[in-house]
């Protein structure tokens, strides 16, 4: 099988965020491979391991794909490291600032003309947070769309089936080759790059490609922001020590707010 | 005055209160179509639930390959119609569901797309929370018909009753969005308290537990509150994962938010920090969520809440 799996570089979740320009600073800030992303990469990797593995020679091989600045290898190096095969980078100055829709067209692009079976995705990264890329994906292939799995099983003749957790319940769904999966957190423990898988990621192949070598042009964000301010911090409020009635002060709190 | 299409929200077969803060906010900008997707000779029964809130129409389409194919045959039939009616916006709800119906017709109608909007004004300008809740953003869309995804509880719904004409359409479904098949579906299991998301009042735990949820379980069904957990909690296995608040986790917004043995790493604080109140108890009176609480008691947990408890429920009886 050929899995590709899309990662994401994003700011460091611990980390302060802020808008410049109408656009998330990505420079001053410590970057990381997507936390969401790794349960994607766990689960390709264990899908290629349980159906022959992936080493050289094996039967199956994990692609890793993204798109980011030449900053972005750091995070794909990681997924590497963990045990995917190669990487496809889409580094072009053009795509700063791209939404979504633009985003998930490059990646539909470079998904399409790879001839994968199946692409795996988080559920959305931790810094826009829009969760839409995967279905994007989806709807623009025209594959099938397998999207918020806690449990994927694929059959290698050509179909996978998972089950789907959302707020709206649990479906089980299932399609043919090629589809695009995406998983949620806890689907997996993701493993940690061991010291052999982060030396022998040195050396594996990380394919740096720019807008005309994808073949696709440039296109602008379709939604603008008009404007960004920092909300004024939250005030800290009254702070009581408990010696003894601590719980009565609560409620009398809550009663004062006509919360009770 | 132009049409603006809301996607009807239901709960099982009964429109919920989203749709009618969807209809809310999409009356400021024009006349509101409600549409609404069901399974054939289901339509009539789930438009007649669709009675609250400023909706002149309810447009109905019916197919078997709703159920059976799901989010990708819903958008793909939703895109036909927006192509063939040109809308002035599509409000939707924000959801995993919506989102997922908003990302697709987004890319086949090839319009713009605002996700988790709070409010969107007349002009069609949408108002977002990012990064946690620390940064007010206001955008629009520039290319296609808006497609805005509006959080549930973020605006005061008109509830006024409603009886919007009814009118049935053909649905409209290419093979594309038919590759994913659907064999069972279960509805969500409704545990006692409410969900997460949708709650007015939720309780928290985290590392202060010691794994011990008892307490904090105990005052949440005393103010009848959702449960909540910090990343600590569920990742030391105290909690499930599906109830974890904060960046990588749920965002909640609710009226009154209680944190109960949680520091209030950024982390955690992304997802609950645009909590109307915010009530911290915590025997550190170093921990940074006190910074932010609107009242805060320095103390045991396992004294603090069952004292509480006994309190609310003494008020209420």
């Amino acid at each position: 099988m050929k899995i590709a799996v899309c990662v994401k570089q994003v700011p460091d979740s611990w980390a302060e965020k802020k808008m410049v320009n109408g656009l998330l600073d990505r420079v001053n800030v410590d970057a990381v491979l997507n936390d969401l992303d790794e349960y994607a990469v766990e689960e390709a990797l264990r899908i290629a391991e349980a159906h022959g593995g992936n080493e050289e020679g094996g039967a199956n091989t994990v692609t890793v794909i993204s798109m980011g600045p030449e900053r972005a290898t750091e995070a794909v190096r990681k997924a590497l490291s963990m045990g995917a095969n190669d990487a496809i980078l889409v580094n072009d100055g053009a795509l700063a600032g791209a939404d979504a829709l633009a985003t998930s067209a490059v990646l539909a692009k470079v998904i399409s003309d790879g001839g994968y079976d199946i692409v795996i995705c988080g559920t959305e990264s931790t810094d826009a947070r829009m969760s839409v890329v995967p279905a994007m994906i989806s709807a623009r292939l025209g594959w099938g769309q397998l999207t918020f799995a806690s449990k994927v099983a694929v059959d290698p003749a050509g179909k996978v089936s998972i089950t789907r957790v959302t707020e709206a319940g649990v479906d089980e769904i299932s399609a043919a080759f090629p589809c695009v999966i995406s998983v949620v957190e806890k689907i997996n423990e993701p493993r940690y790059p061991s010291f052999k898988g982060i030396m022998a990621a040195k050396k594996k192949t990380i394919e740096q490609k720019d807008l005309a070598a994808v073949g696709i042009s440039a296109q602008s964000a379709w939604s603008q922001v008009n404007d960004a301010t920092p909300r004024p911090a939250r005030a800290a409020g009254i702070k009581v020590t408990d010696e003894g009635s601590g719980g009565e002060a609560l409620v009398n709190f809550l009663a004062e707010k006509k919360l009770i | 005055m132009s049409t603006i299409f809301i996607l009807a929200d239901f709960a099982g077969d009964k429109a919920t209160k989203t749709t009618a803060e969807l209809a809310t906010v999409a009356a400021r900008i024009g006349t509101v179509t409600a549409i609404v997707f069901a399974d054939t000779g289901k339509g009539a029964a789930l438009a007649a639930t669709v009675n609250q809130g400023p909706i002149a129409s309810v447009l109905v389409i019916e197919s078997a390959d709703f159920a059976k194919h799901g989010v990708p045959a819903i958008a793909d039939a939703l895109a036909n119609l927006v192509k063939g009616k040109s809308p002035a916006a599509l409000l939707i709800a924000s959801h995993v569901f919506g989102k997922e119906v908003a990302a697709r017709v987004a890319v086949l109608t090839e319009s713009g797309i605002i996700t988790d909007a709070v409010d969107v004004s007349a002009d069609i300008t949408a108002t977002q929370l990012v990064f946690g809740g620390s940064t007010t953003v206001h955008s629009k869309v520039s290319k296609g018909t808006p497609i805005i995804t509006v959080r549930p509880n973020s605006v005061e719904a008109d509830l006024s009753s409603a009886s919007p004409a009814i009118e049935n359409a053909g649905a409209e479904i290419g093979d594309a969005a038919k590759r994913s098949v659907i064999s069972s579906s279960q509805p969500p299991v409704k545990g006692g308290r409410p969900e997460l998301t949708e709650a007015n009042i939720v309780v928290s735990g985290g590392r202060g537990t010691n794994g011990d949820f008892a307490a904090v379980e105990s005052f949440a069904d005393s103010l009848g509150a959702a449960v909540g957990a910090s990343r600590a909690a569920t990742d030391a296995g105290w909690y499930p994962h599906s109830h974890q608040v904060g960046q990588t986790g749920k965002t909640v917004s609710p009226q009154l938010y209680v944190a109960c043995g949680i520091s209030g790493a950024i982390q955690h604080r992304a997802g609950m920090q645009t909590s109307k109140t915010i009530i911290v108890v915590n025997k550190d009176p170093e921990a940074p969520l006190f910074d932010i609480a609107d009242f805060g008691v320095i103390g045991d947990l396992f004294n603090v809440l069952p004292q509480a408890t006994t309190g609310i429920s003494a008020k209420k009886s």
